[in-house]
Parts: C-alpha cells; structure tokens; sequence
C-alpha cells in the first residue's frame, strides 16, 4: 500500500464501517465487535502510517490532493504534519477505548450508536489532517453532529439541556469561522491551508479564534462544558474533553497561529490573559466541584488554558509543550472518564459525598485512579509534567508571571486531584459504596490499562513528542514558514 | 392573400408537451377506465409522462448549448430552461411515487372508495402543473410569463383542495386561491406598467427599450418591477408575500405540499433571475437591493417564526421561507457566481424540501393526524430509514455537512462576498445559527424523547384497521432518490456547478 493513501484510509475507513454497520443487521454483540475490528484497524493504519512518516523532512507529508470545486479554489487535500500525526493518534487511540467502553457496558441501540462513534473517528481525524479550510470546517462540523445525538440519544437525565447549549454554542463559533472562511478564501483566491497566503485581517483572526476557543474551551466560553461533560455518557465526555477539545487547540495552532502572524501579536496578550483565566479560574472549580465528573471537566478547561498559554508564548518551548501536553492531557482525561464511568456504574453516582474508601478491596481500581490521577497532577518525571513544564518554560521567554500564574495553577492542580483521589478511594466508606460493588473488571482494565501504559511510555521519553512535532525542532521557525 | 405563419421550433416544447399530452391523458382514465384500474392506469401514465420529460429535457439540455428565443421572442430554448425542467420533472416522477400511495386504504381494505374517485385526476392536476411549470421557468415574455404563472397556479389551487373531505385541504387550497390571484393580479399590473412604458412584452425587447429610451429611472418601470417582484414573491413564499404559505402547507395534503414547496420555488427562482437578469439588466442596483432585503426579511421571520410551531408542516413552512431568503441572497447578487450559487443551492434543497415532506407524509398515514413534534417522538427508532433519512434532510437544510445544502450556503455566500455585501453574508449565518434550534428539535423529537414517551405507538390511521405500518415501498424509493441527491451532491460538486454555469451561460450578463 502506498503511504500517501493512509491518510485517506484513516479518515475513511471509520465512515465505511459506520455506513456497514447502519446497512448490516447484524446483532449487538456481531456489532460491537465489528465496531472495534474497525477501531483497532484505524489504530493499525495509524501505527503504519507513524512508521512511514519521515520526521527529518520538513513540509506536509503523505498528501493526498483532489478537486472538490475548483472555480472557488476548494480541494480534497489532506496529509500530515508531525504534530497533526500525534493528534490523530491521539484521536484513534482514545476512540478505540471509548467504543470498547461502550461495547463493555452494552449501550442500548447498537447499531445506532456504534455507527456514530465510528462517523466521529471519522470526522476528528479528518480535523487533524484536512489541509484546505473548507474541508476543515465540514469535518470541524461533521463532528458535531454525532456528538449531538450521542449525548441526546445515551446521555442523562439533563440531556436535553446540555445538548441544546452544546450545540448552539458551538455552532455559534463555528458559523462566525465560516463567515471568516469565506471571506479569508475568496481574498486569497483559494481556500488551501498550504498555498493560502497569511493574512493582517483582526477580523477574521477573530471569526477564526471565537470558533477555536468556544471548542477548547478558554474563559468565558465555557459554559457549553459542565453540562455536556456531566450528562455525556462517560465515554462520550472522555471523546469530548479527551479528543474534541484538543480540535479547537489545533485549529488555533494550524490556522489562527499560522496564518494570522500580525494579529497574533497584537491579541497575544489578550488571548494569554483569557487562557490564564481559564487555567486559574478552572483549578478553582475543580477544586469546589462536587462530583467526579466536574473534576475532571473542570481540570480540563484548566488544561485548555494551559495549552493555548503554550501555543500563545510562541516560544519554541511553548509550541512543543503545547502538542505534548495535549496528547498528555487527552489520554489523562480519556482515562479518568472512563474510570469516572466505571465508579459511577458500580455506585449510581458520581457524587463525593456518596463516595469514599473504595480502595479497599478493590485494588485495581485504586492503582489505576492513583497512577492517572499522579500523572495528571504533573509529578516530576511524568508526561504531563514535562508537558507543563515545557509551557511554563516557553510563557516564561515572554514574561516571567505568566509562569507564575501556571505554576500557582499546578498547586492547584495538585490539590483538586488529590481531593479527588481521597474522596473516592479513601475516607470513610460512602454510603453508596456497598461490597458486592466488584473492582474493575477484566474488560475495563483491558480499556485503561492501555491508555496508562501509553502515558506511562510518554513519561518515560516525553522527547518522542515534544521533539517531533515541528520540522528540525524549531516550532516558531515552522510556524513562520507556515509548515512549508 | 397568404398568411405567413412565423417558423416554430416545436421541439422547444416538447418537454411541456409531453407533460401536458400526459395530463390529458390521465384525466381520460378518470373518465373512460373502470374504478378498478383506474389508479394505476393513472399513476402509470404520470410516470410515463414525467420520465418522458425528463428525456426531452436532459435532450434539450445537450442540444441546446447556444440558447435562443423561439416563436417570436415567446420562450427560450437554453440551458437554463432545461435544467430547470430537468429538476422539475425529476421532482414531479418522485412526487407520482409518493402520490400512488396518497390515497387512504389503498392495499390495506379499508375505505377504498373513499378518494378512488379522485385519484386519475390528481395526477392529471400533477401532470398539469408540471407543465405549466416547465412553460413558466422557459418564459420569454410577460404574456407567457402570466399566462404560465396562471396556468400552474390554477392546477396548485384545485390539487390543495383536492381532499376535499378535510375540512383543512378546503381551506388551505381557498387561501391559496385568494391570495395567489392577489399575486398574480400584482404580476399583471406591473407587466402593464412595464409595457406601458417600453412598448415592448418581450424580455429582450424591454432591455432594450430601457437602455436605449434611457427608462431606467421611469416611475412606470420602477413601480412595475416592484410589482412583479411582488407578484414572483408570492410564488416562492418569500417574506412579506409569504402570508399563505404557513397555512397552504400545513392544509394541503402532504404530497402536494411536498411537491409545491419544491417544484414551484424551483420553477420562481429560476424564472425570476431570468427575468431581472434579461428584462431589467439596467435596474440592477433596484432590484438587487430589493431582493436583499426581502432576503434577509424572508430570513428573520421564517427562522424566528419557525421557533414557536409545533405542527412539524409549519416548521417546515417557515423553513420553507427561510430557505427561499438563502436563495434570495444568491439572486440579488445577479452576478454570474449568484446565478450558479442559486442553481447548485436548488438541487439539494429540491430533494430534501420534497423528501422532508414525504417523510410526514409517511408519519401522517400511520398515525391519522397531523404531525406534531410531540407525536414525532421515537419514530426515528421504528422506522429506521425514514428516520435517517429524516435527520440527512433537516441537517442539510441547517447547512451541517451532511449533503449539498451545506455546499449550496457556502456558496451564496461567496456569491454575497463577490458582490461586496459581507453584512448579507453575517445576516446569512446569524440566520442559520437561529434556524438550528428547530431543525435540531425534529432530530430531537425523533430519537431522544424520554423512554415514556417513546412508548407512544402509532394510533388511528393504519394502527384503527390493525397490523404493522405499511412498507410504503414507492414513498421509500423516493425518499431514497431525494436522499441520495441531496447527499451525492456534497461530493458531485464539481460536476453540478459545471452543469449550473452552462445553464447560466444562457443568461445575459
């Protein structure tokens, strides 16, 4: 197989095998395990296409290029950088747990929902390597809409609530980057990501950026977030906070970041002051927020801030601590989700006053949230750390208290999964927590475990990211050249 | 003494003949054939008719690269007529499918006799207004242009009241009688004023009279477009003329609202670019202004509107009018971009319009009453393909993207941009973010409704006489058509906007 069709492959393969499944009478159990056949084939064609990519190269890599509508400048061109190359991992990793924690807990309506977790691989992957902004937008919308029936279909009791506000917020974004793509393709003349010419617009920097940073989300844009993640269904809520929110940090990365160099600078400061809101004003929720799942919501638009403080140093360090925080970040939370999901199946509730020592006798699930959570928290020697460090290195090059900010951010960071940690696993025994309630099960553990051992590798040589993200590992160089 | 007869290409009718030849034909069923098959008899020669159409217009398409006037400047034989009657025809034949089956009873032995009396003539109505359609969008001057509109409207009244034992049908097709003639009495009027002032009923001949007269600033020409606009306003439910549309939809029987909410925007649209384009190139500034606004009205109220409704044929009403404001935007550009934007914009929104409605149409013989977001509840889940089909059409419409509609806003959009009106642009999204809640609503309606509510099962209608809902195989292979066009156009794009240039070569900018 020629490498260049990879990256087709991964963007297609996933929407083939949703249309299969929809067309296929196939029972729940023939259809969860087709669904996850797909997702570890999508995992496979990833690793194959990682192997081929040529890290000493600079420029876009196994590129694919078609006409879509040619008078407006609109192609079918995708392909890959390093750093989209880690996000599609990242996106096809997490999928695959996220599916098998459906086929796990048996959700209702197989057909249905095994279909629209594969469309969703399908479209987030697409994000990450779509290289003309029409295309992006389609997939950048495409992802919407399974997530919609998703949380609407196997979410909670507020479902309804969470998916309206969902939606419209970031519809709201997106609708305004259309406007903005339109009017960036049609001055430039074509709509391609790597031909298209920068631009000094502040509006459409602006159109682009209110897309990007209600999907990542920044402070105030946030309040789409603890809704939708807390009657998401877990493995949803893992997709969304995991995978979804890591979409608009790209986009700020690819496009805004990219193609708009002058208002870049001149909002620096602006977007640096609402990603440090969003780092400190999330730690403080999640240190106030009374269940699992608003934990780790909350730490997630905490992270959010701390990636885009990464990608707005525009210091090499900043770029390279950025990607791999968001990889670092996406696995934690992807994890925790899942584990939240696990407690909240044995326990009805995710509730910390419901909750405590369930460490005893349940030692998996006790090992497995204390490694996640220690990682989370950045202890030296971990991926998140290197992550966070990385950042606040980078912000410190442009000026010394933002670090301050980030680190202060990290005593809390500290403090909320410490919290965590302590009110499920230890305290006294919740009321909800009875004795028949099992540690984790063979199958949950083949889920996470994975996910641990990644991040644990990650830990281990944080460098295989964080120094193969950008062409010669010299991020504001590429940036510049706009991935040339 | 000899008369000399002008030379007529009669070939340039053949669409409209083969239409209206059929028409005829079935009306004879209604007469001279037993009960027994007079409904397939009906139906058979609608098919025919349809699909001979559509050969003479894919014909008269390939045949017709340089268009022309033919019959002394009375119609245009161009790419831009045929397309048009392409669609329309390919709308009329999914219409047919979807109208065999119209009939209560029909296959399921119960009260068969209640509206065989009536069914050869609904497709002879169908056929009619089709033709009547096909002659409208090729009009060359005002004369056809009435006499076409008049033509086509007089068959939508009687098809609207066609079920006449529902009190709602009568009503529906007696506002759209009153109204429609009000409309058509503007569209008389203004072509008066025109002619009165240039002398000329030709398009071409009007332009002409106007450049060279220097009329452009007449009062008789300015008041007289601002009553043909009004008058082709009417007809393609554009806000403030789009009073009727609300309660014709939702008291039609659902074919015919399926086939009127496609076909006659389709056939408006297209005549009304022709005719502002051809007849009043000089006017542009007026009436692309006008159109703007009517534009961004059409897409206040029918968004806003559609908000507060919950009888699902009046959301999609609203929509309906909506939708005509997207389409408006590409036609007040009058650019050549404009022309292709509102021509690629009418082929999916055709299929979904019509698709959307045939789906309704489905819920509505299942359940014996009309359609409400309430009674929608779950019938995603029982009725699989439907439903999906469902979910691909409001989406599209919403500009998510899940097929062409998506394509078509971007690009009158871009038409808006070229011509320099980003604010129509920021008008167009604001529209389509408000316009998600009801289209999101129906998806929510069909699958998320809590678990009691699900457990609603179809009542009256089919479920009275017993048994399962009916397979409804023909209205499936419609829906399946339009389902299939309105997504493959997200892919075809490329082709479909070389097809929409070639039709806009024929006009002239």
């Amino acid at each position: 197989m020629n490498a260049t069709s990879l990256t087709s492959i991964l963007i297609w393969l996933p929407i083939a095998g949703a249309l299969l499944i929809w067309l296929l009478p196939l029972s729940r159990y023939a259809t969860g395990s087709l669904a996850l056949l797909f997702a570890f084939a999508e995992v496979g064609f990833w690793i194959e296409q990682a192997a081929r990519f040529d890290f000493s190269q600079s420029g876009l890599q196994m590129e694919e290029r078609a006409n879509w509508f040619g008078e407006l400048g609109v192609s079918y061109h995708v392909g890959v950088y390093g750093f989209s190359l880690w996000l599609v991992g990242l996106t096809v990793v997490a999928m695959a747990a996220c599916t098998g924690y459906g086929f796990w807990v048996g959700r209702d309506r197989p057909r249905a929902y095994f279909g629209l977790m594969l469309l969703l691989t399908g479209a987030t992957v697409g994000v990450f390597e779509s290289q003309d902004l029409l295309l992006f937008y389609a997939f950048f919308e495409a992802m919407l809409i399974p997530l919609y029936i998703l949380i609407g279909v196997w979410g909670g009791a507020r479902r309804m609530e969470a998916t309206v506000k969902f939606v419209i917020y970031t519809m709201a974004g997106s609708l305004l980057m259309l406007a903005a793509i339109v009017v960036y393709g049609l001055k430039a003349g074509t709509f391609d990501l790597v031909d298209g010419p920068t631009s000094a617009s502040r509006w459409l920097f602006l159109g682009f950026m209110v897309a990007f940073v209600i999907k990542a989300p920044l402070f105030p844009f946030h309040g789409w977030l603890p809704d939708a993640y807390r009657e998401a269904p877990p493995e949803i809520a893992a997709v969304l906070s995991g995978v979804i929110a890591k979409a608009g940090l790209y986009g700020m990365l690819r496009i805004a970041i990219t193609k708009f160099p002058e208002p870049t600078s001149f909002y620096r400061t602006t977007v640096l002051v609402l990603a440090a809101a969003a780092l400190v004003y999330g730690s403080l929720l999640a240190f106030r927020a009374p269940d699992f799942r608003g934990v780790v919501a909350y730490s997630s638009l905490a992270q959010s801030g701390l990636i885009a403080l990464g990608l707005f140093a525009g210091t090499d360090l900043g770029f390279d601590g950025a990607v791999l925080q968001m990889v670092a970040h996406g696995l934690i939370s992807v994890s925790l989700f899942l584990v939240a999901g696990a407690v909240e199946r044995r326990t009805t509730t995710g509730e910390f006053r419901l909750l405590g020592g369930m460490a005893r006798g349940r030692p998996a699930l006790a090992t497995l949230l204390m490694t996640v959570g220690v990682i989370s928290l950045a202890v030296p020697g971990s991926a998140a750390f290197a992550g966070e460090f990385l950042i606040l290195a980078g912000v410190f090059q442009r000026a010394w208290w933002w670090s301050a900010i980030g680190a202060g951010a990290i005593v809390l960071a500290a403090m909320y999964m410490l919290r965590l940690i302590s009110a499920v696993l230890h305290e006294a025994r919740g009321s909800t927590v009875v004795d028949e309630a099992l540690d984790l099960r063979p199958g949950e553990l083949a889920l996470v475990v994975p996910l641990v051992a990644v991040l644990l590798a990650l830990s281990a040589w944080p460098a295989g990211i964080s120094h193969h993200s950008f062409f010669g590992d010299n991020p504001t160089a590429a940036v510049r050249s706009q991935f040339k | 003494m000899t008369l000399h007869t002008p030379h007529i290409d009669w070939f340039a009718f053949s669409t409209v003949f083969a239409l209206i030849g059929s028409a005829f034909l079935a009306l004879l069923c209604a007469v001279l054939l037993p009960r027994a098959v007079r409904r397939l008899a009906a139906a058979g020669i609608a098919v025919a008719g349809f699909t001979a159409g559509l050969v003479l217009a894919v014909w008269l398409y390939v045949d017709s690269p340089n268009g022309h006037t033919v019959a002394v400047d009375a119609f245009y034989r161009d790419r831009w007529t045929a397309l048009g009657q392409i669609i329309l025809c390919a709308v009329g034949l999914a219409t047919t499918l979807v109208g065999i089956e119209h009939v209560p009873g029909w296959g399921r032995g119960a009260d068969v006799s209640r509206r065989d009396d009536h069914v050869a003539e609904f497709f002879a109505l169908l056929l009619a207004s089709a033709a009547g359609m096909a002659f409208f969008v090729g009009a060359a001057n005002l004369m056809v242009l009435f006499l076409s509109l008049e033509w086509f409207s007089i068959a939508l009244y009687v098809m609207c009241a066609i079920d006449y034992d529902l009190e709602g049908s009568l009503e529906a097709g007696l506002k759209y009688l009153i109204v429609g003639s009000f409309g058509a009495g503007a569209l008389l009027f203004g072509s008066a004023l025109v002619y009165g002032a240039t002398g000329k009923i030709s398009f071409n001949g009007i332009a002409a009279a106007i450049g060279s007269q220097g009329l452009t600033g007449d009062a008789f020409v300015v008041v007289g477009i601002a009553l043909i606009i009004a008058g082709l306003g009417f007809k393609m439910s554009a806000a403030p003329f789009h009073m009727w549309t609300p309660d014709v939809y939702e008291g039609a029987p659902t074919t015919v609202t399926a086939w009127m909410s496609s076909a006659t925007k389709v056939a408006a649209l297209l005549l009304t670019f022709r005719v502002m384009t051809t007849a009043f190139p000089a006017n542009q500034h007026l009436w692309g202004w006008a159109f703007a606004i009517i534009a961004t009205i059409s897409l206040a109220i029918g968004n806003f509107a559609a908000l507060v409704q919950s009888n699902v044929k009046r959301i999609l009403a609203y929509s309906a009018i909506a939708q005509a404001g997207f389409m408006l935007i590409g036609l007040s550009t009058g650019t050549p971009l404009g022309a292709r934007a509102l021509m690629y914009y009418l082929i999916p929104y055709s299929a979904a319009a019509f698709g959307s409605f045939a789906i309704i149409a489905a819920r509505e013989r299942e359940l014996g009453v009309p359609v409400t977001l309430d009674n929608l509840a779950g019938f995603g889940w029982e009725r699989p393909f439907l439903g999906v089909a469902m979910w691909f059409f409001v989406f599209g419409f919403a500009g998510l993207p899940l097929g062409g509609g998506f394509v078509g806003k971007f690009y009158v959009f871009a038409a808006a941009y070229d011509h320099g009106w980003v604010w129509l642009v920021i008008v167009g999204v604001l529209a389509t973010l408000v316009s998600l809640y009801y289209y999101l609503g129906i998806v929510r309606a069909m699958y998320m409704r809590p678990a009691e509510e699900l457990q609603v099962r179809p009542s009256g209608g089919v479920a009275v006489t017993g048994g399962a809902p009916a397979r409804e195989t023909l209205l499936q292979i419609a829906v399946g058509a339009a389902l299939v066009v309105s997504f493959g156009s997200l892919f075809a794009v490329q082709p479909l906007i070389d097809v929409a240039r070639d039709a806009a070569n024929a006009l002239p900018f």
